[in-house]
């Protein structure tokens, strides 16, 4: 069934206009958020509404990176989410490699957990979580936070890992341990080299996931200085006169790292994001 | 020497101590994750299970009180509650409706062949955007184009579509359903790119053997597209579900769960009892509430995980 040129012509012109319609939905919000982040306050609503107008400056995202207190919360976010992502990738190594390749008692039953912890809603463990952490005296420290997040980033990181090194034979390992290599040398000399691909993958989703962690973020610190880009968001819209322009180049700020790992590492992200949905 | 051979070494060079070493070394290595789980998730339940069978919890000077189910039977026969319930159900299944529509839809355009792979690349960029942002972002963005003073008003009345400015987010009628669309704007790539991922496994003699049998592209996409990417659509649909009754910061931060109570879900409600009220044993019951609609939600899921396995 091969069609006709103009039928041809017709589809390609069709598929044109869902495209852009498509570019169109997802696209313009974002892009009037970023225009209006380089307008005046007083800007922000004018009638009839412009993409660029005469107030455009750099102004907004001068006084935020000039404010030590919000270059605070980007370094909060920076430093939390590389720990997270060091001890989640590590432990979710450690894991994938026991459920990839050992058969054990409770494996079945212990798997049933890992995806079951998916579906564990963050509201129900924030009520207990507040009293263990002060418990812990860990209330508003980075310890809580990582240590937190983990909750929800390692039940992806290991079904992801899992399935990585289940696509590696098993004859490698084997040829290892036969030269007298234990299993721990292993797993760190040939398996983690040659699972580098799953690593970035689990690495930038933890990443992400962390960046972007808020209601722990909310209710397990207490002072400025210890908290994160999403919050200070939230700390600006609170305040009684709404800087915009200033929230809104925060918002862009804040976006940046995740854009930019997501543009340098788009197959690693997708790869991530449809393991759960697909692999399991 | 071949894997059976190695495999027979092995096994026969194993000693007693080796064998044991053996059974112990796969807990070795998940002893980190499984001290954290159960610190962090399996004792956190059970206390916030216990809280939700005393009174005068945390807060309270006076000495906790046993009460049963009464905190149960005080949160399922509140009105607030139910109100909290129904916002929550419509919200989810809203959401996932549209996001399987559009997700499918976006995927479908982004994996024809009409267009040449530079382009569509682009094109996969642009749709994935609203992923790559927070939810406090998407927040902060919609209030800016829903303020009454905003762009949409502006765009919708030159259109003729309204007469006058609509208050998206602060008006009771209006309000769920604006934030459900925030909702659906802010969750619709993760599914399409699960379907992407999910018509590239379809092999392509399928469609071909559709296409002998004289089928046109409607029913190839009836008979051939759909069946194959079900077992995709049934775990995204649920995990979405589950993802949405989670879903705190987005409500929080573009109403609040106002006005009127109007957009209130489970999960402000019961941030609400916790940290503004201070009502701790009625916040762990709606904990409790909440994390039994998600669990018996993640049992299906789970299910179908592993049929998908086997």
């Amino acid at each position: 069934m091969v069609g006709s040129r103009a039928q041809i012509r017709r589809a390609k012109i069709l598929t044109w206009i869902a495209l852009l319609l498509g570019a169109c939905f997802a696209g313009l919000p974002v892009l009037w958020m970023v225009a209006s982040s380089f307008k005046s306050n007083l800007e922000i609503f004018a009638y009839p509404p412009a993409l660029i107008d005469h107030s455009f400056s750099f102004s907004a995202y001068l006084a935020v990176l000039g404010d030590p207190g919000q270059l605070r919360f980007f370094f909060n976010s920076y430093l939390v989410a590389i720990l997270v992502t060091i001890c989640t990738v590590v432990t979710s190594i450690l894991a994938g490699y026991s459920f990839s390749r050992y058969d054990f008692r409770f494996k079945r039953f212990l798997t049933l957990i890992i995806i079951g912890v998916q579906s564990v809603p963050p509201i129900t463990l924030m009520i207990p979580y507040f009293g263990l952490i002060v418990w812990l005296g860990l209330y508003n420290s980075y310890t809580a936070l990582v240590l937190t997040y983990m909750v929800f980033t390692l039940s992806y990181a290991i079904i992801m890992m899992t399935g990585y090194f289940n696509t590696l034979p098993r004859d490698l390992d084997e040829a290892v341990m036969i030269d007298g290599g234990g299993s721990f040398v292993t797993l760190w000399r040939i398996l983690v080299p040659i699972s580098l691909p799953g690593i970035v993958s689990v690495g930038v989703y933890t990443f992400m996931l962390a960046w972007n962690e808020f209601l722990f973020a909310l209710t397990l610190t207490r002072t400025n200085d210890m908290r994160t880009v999403p919050i200070g968001i939230h700390l600006l819209m609170g305040q009684h006169s709404f800087e915009w322009n200033q929230m809104l180049a925060l918002s862009v700020l804040g976006s940046l790292p995740v854009l930019i790992l997501f543009l340098l590492f788009q197959r690693y992200f997708i790869a991530g994001m449809s393991a759960g949905s697909i692999k399991g | 020497m071949d894997t059976s051979e190695a495999h027979a070494i092995l096994e026969s060079g194993a000693s007693g101590w080796e064998k044991r070493k053996r059974k112990f070394l796969p807990y070795a290595y998940l002893s980190p994750t499984l001290a954290l789980l159960s610190a962090l998730t399996i004792i956190p339940i059970a206390t916030v299970f216990l809280y939700s069978l005393v009174d005068n919890v945390i807060v309270n000077p006076n000495p906790p009180v046993f009460v049963g189910l009464d905190n149960y039977e005080e949160v399922l026969t509140n009105r607030k509650f139910r109100g909290a319930l129904g916002n929550t159900v419509y919200f989810a299944l809203v959401s996932v409706i549209a996001h399987f529509i559009i997700g499918l839809s976006f995927a479908l355009l982004l994996n024809t062949r009409l267009i040449g792979n530079k382009t569509k690349a682009l094109f996969r960029v642009i749709y994935i955007l609203p992923w790559v942002f927070t939810a406090s972002i998407i927040a902060i963005l919609w209030r800016l184009l829903m303020n009454p003073h905003g762009v949409i008003n502006f765009v919708l009345l030159e259109l003729g579509f309204v007469q006058e400015k609509m208050e998206w987010l602060s008006d009771r009628d209006l309000a769920l359903n604006a934030v459900t669309f925030i909702n659906i704007w802010a969750g619709y790539p993760f599914y399409m790119v699960s379907f992407l991922a999910g018509l590239q496994g379809i092999p392509d003699d399928l469609y071909e053997a559709g296409r002998v049998d004289g089928g046109n592209s409607w029913q190839l996409f009836r008979f051939i597209t759909l069946p194959q990417l079900r077992p995709i659509i049934v775990s995204l649909a649920l995990l979405d579900f589950i993802w949405t009754v989670h879903q705190f910061t987005l409500v929080w931060m573009t109403t609040g769960g106002g006005p009127m109570r109007s957009t209130e879900v489970l999960s402000t409600y019961t941030y609400k009892a916790a940290f503004s009220s201070h009502e701790y044993s009625i916040a762990s019951t709606l904990a409790m509430i909440i994390l039994a609609i998600c669990t018996f939600i993640g049992i299906f899921y789970v299910r179908n995980q592993r049929m998908a396995d086997e």
